[in-house]
């Protein structure tokens, strides 16, 4: 299940005057479009535009600051309605699902077409909101088939016509496969599944790697990845585009605070840990600079985040400007695994801890605001 | 240059010389040994650019004169000659060859031109002093398990070599820490070293020194300056540029206040964590230590592995205390127990903890505890 424009039709959903015209979701004049509704697809806008580019396709577009907390909670009533269907649902992200509905037709009394067309049908009626369908054999084609009707859209690639579907479709279809790839591809002289199929899967390999051993099953449309329910979350971070380019040391701590905070209130409410701090750098000329730290003791702690985040920023030679600034941390395990072994040479740093655990139980009271860092109004 | 060496006295100098080049170079040279045949006696050196080591053997010199070799090669192939062997080591003015011959093994080894060795720079040393093998080796075995690995904090990849006051007047002191574990030794100090600057000596040199320190009735000649230190025996000479920064405040860290005293035998204690440590997660591996009235309870409760549990006699009289600790840094520090009793000084579960060897107090670990 794919939802349609999802962000864009939460807004038009809340803002019925906003119907019929183009709106944009996505942040300041930096930023990038992050959905664009189907009138301002029309005009060319896409998903991941600069926004300055999206503006003079479309310069009657109403732009919006993207309301997580709205889409958030539009998605946790539509994964009810998907968890109704079946116990096998795999989120994306917050508008796009795989679910399992292999042996459910003995539950619902209905085969899953009818229960998927159920749901969509649901999500208009009750949420305002509508959504695509792929239904197949596997995620691979399941994928590919919700793109193939949308908006509001159904389709089912069965397993009967899985060849001949797939056979003058190009390459590209595989999620996964980016310009980079294409490219090789291109070299190889394939540009569609039927060209790909004359590979035998030992060349493949050979020329692609671990890639290949894929490329050749998915060249038969086969795909054995199960559906999985609680796919483990591998990393969490955050990250930011500038209003404009900055070096300003003062500015860039106040974000690296920020994230820090955010990527803690989010390690928290999912009771993980991250055992690898990463501070994420775009320079000016979108030149990513990547700096990764093994912790020695996992943390959720923004206190140890930040630290750790802006030791590893300190320690890069380039000082900007930039224009994205992001840390994560990642090799995540239990909560209870976390933070256990304090750091003798930092006394102070059990004092902080518990500075935050109550600034956290203040925030969680009396809203994120209540109770700010000094080093965050920067 | 043409000189014949008795096949164990060239392994000796070698070997030292192999260790401190780095296995990946990416400047050629640095793989080399420069060998220098002189009077009555070669000289081989090595560097990594940080430290260099120089080792002199004596040796019949039919012709003197210098070259470079791979100090790998040459060590295999020496270490490979039947022992006993006399050496000999031919180099013909320009024919970049150097030819190693023992018996009827005959070997021919590329050379690099003397003068692209990077010779280290010498240096004015503030303070020279001389100590007993046995006493640096001690102040440096017994710390050098604390070192840090951790490379951003660079300052904590070595021994802090320094002169400090203790309670019987000053001391030559080392320290290692890597935050959750500390090591402070002391000996006395010796003569002309109280104005000795502190140095953090890095950890491949101190792994490189040790290897002086064999011979106990050796005296080691020690120069430190502000950025260099140097060990020297008669034979080898080793130079080391020191860390490049200032060592934390150690002594805020040692706890004064702790109470609760425990002693146990070490052996006894190291082999009980050791063993109720086989059951807990590779990650974390925490031990939890249960204080009764002389009663010590080790456990393990790891809900992916298991459970372990085993009970030691021990000298406890305070009130019930659980603590839990890393159980490789509680191994670690007990095995550094070598005469005495095992003494751990407790405060609470959540406080650094005190470990000595008796009542020595020229001994003294500090270790985190973990949460349990």
């Amino acid at each position: 299940m794919d939802c349609d424009a999802f962000y864009a039709s939460v807004e038009k959903r809340d803002d019925p005057s906003l119907a019929g015209k183009p709106v944009i979701i996505g942040g300041g004049r930096r930023g990038v479009v992050s959905t664009a509704c189907y009138v301002a697809r029309i005009r060319g806008v896409r998903s991941a535009m600069p926004m300055f580019q999206a503006l003079k396709l479309c310069p009657d577009a109403v732009v919006i600051k993207p309301r997580m907390q709205a889409y958030v909670d539009a998605s946790r009533a539509i994964r009810a309605m998907m968890d109704e269907l079946t116990p096998v649902v795999e989120p994306l992200s917050l508008d796009e699902a795989f679910m399992d509905l292999t042996g459910t037709q003995r539950l619902h009394g209905h085969p899953p077409a009818i229960m998927l067309a159920r749901l969509i049908r649901r999500m208009r009626d009750e949420l305002g909101l509508t959504g695509s369908i792929g239904l197949s054999h596997n995620k691979f084609l399941a994928k590919i088939a919700s793109d193939l009707d949308k908006p509001h859209g159904f389709s089912v690639i069965g397993k009967a016509e899985t060849a001949s579907f797939l056979a003058d479709k190009p390459v590209r279809l595989i999620w996964g496969v980016g310009s980079a790839a294409q490219e090789s591809l291109d070299r190889a002289g394939i540009r569609t599944f039927t060209d790909l199929k004359r590979w035998d899967e030992r060349d493949l390999t050979a020329r692609f790697g671990s890639m290949g051993t894929r490329l050749w099953h998915l060249a038969r449309g086969l795909d054995a990845r199960r559906v999985s329910a609680n796919a483990p979350v591998k990393s969490i971070s955050n990250e930011t585009t500038f209003f404009e380019d900055t070096s300003d040391p003062d500015l860039l701590d106040g974000h690296l605070w920020r994230m820090a905070e955010k990527v803690a209130d989010r390690a928290k409410a999912k009771d993980k840990a991250g055992r690898v701090v990463t501070l994420k750098l775009k320079q000016a000329n979108h030149q990513i600079l990547t700096r990764r730290l093994s912790l020695r003791d996992a943390t959720q702690m923004a206190d140890t985040i930040y630290r750790t985040a802006r030791m590893l920023f300190d320690q890069v030679d380039d000082k900007g400007p930039y224009r994205l600034l992001g840390c994560g941390i990642s090799h995540l395990v239990d909560a209870s695994e976390a933070d256990r072994a304090p750091d003798l040479l930092d006394p102070d740093a059990g004092k902080r801890a518990e500075a935050e655990r109550a600034t956290d139980r203040i925030r969680a009271r009396f809203g994120p605001d209540a109770i700010l860092k000094g080093r965050s109004l920067r | 240059m043409k000189i014949s060496i008795e096949r164990g006295t060239l392994l000796k100098a070698v070997a030292q010389a192999q260790s401190v080049v780095e296995r990946r170079n990416t400047i050629p040279i640095l793989a080399n040994v420069l060998i220098e045949a002189e009077g009555d006696s070669v000289q081989f050196r090595a560097t990594d650019l940080d430290i260099e080591v120089v080792d002199k053997a004596l040796a019949q010199v039919e012709r003197a004169g210098a070259t470079t070799v791979s100090a790998v090669t040459l060590h295999e192939i020496v270490r490979k000659l039947p022992d006993g062997a006399l050496v000999t080591l031919t180099e013909e003015g320009a024919s970049n060859r150097l030819t190693v011959e023992a018996g009827r093994s005959n070997f021919s080894l590329a050379t690099l031109p003397k003068e692209d060795f990077p010779v280290m720079a010498t240096s004015e040393y503030s303070t020279n002093f001389s100590a007993p093998a046995p006493v640096l080796r001690r102040l440096f075995d017994k710390s050098k398990f604390a070192i840090s690995t951790e490379e951003t904090r660079y300052y904590l990849n070595g021994v802090y070599m320094h002169v400090a006051d203790a309670e019987g007047g000053k001391v030559l002191r080392c320290v290692a820490t890597d935050g959750h574990r500390l090591a402070r030794i002391d000996a006395e100090l010796p003569e002309d070293a109280a104005d000795m600057p502190g140095v953090i000596v890095p950890r491949k040199t101190v792994g490189e020194m040790r290897k002086l320190l064999d011979d106990d009735d050796m005296q080691i000649a020690v120069s430190v300056s502000e950025t260099k230190v140097r060990f020297a025996t008669p034979d080898i000479t080793l130079t080391s540029k020191v860390i490049d920064g200032t060592f934390p405040d150690y002594t805020r860290v040692i706890p004064q206040g702790n109470t609760r005293k425990m002693e146990v035998d070490a052996a006894d204690f190291a082999k009980a964590v050791d063993r109720v440590a086989t059951v807990s997660s590779e990650r974390s591996r925490a031990v939890k230590m249960a204080l009764d009235e002389d009663r010590l309870v080790l456990s393990v409760n790891a809900p992916d592995s298991g459970a372990a549990e085993e009970e030691l006699a021990v000298a406890y009289g305070d009130e019930r205390l659980e603590i839990g600790f890393n159980a490789k840094y509680l191994l670690e520090i007990a095995s550094q127990v070598d005469r005495e009793n095992a003494v751990f000084l407790f405060n609470s579960s959540g406080d650094p903890t005190l470990m000595r060897e008796g009542n020595d107090t020229s001994a003294v670990y500090v270790v985190m505890p973990m949460r349990v």
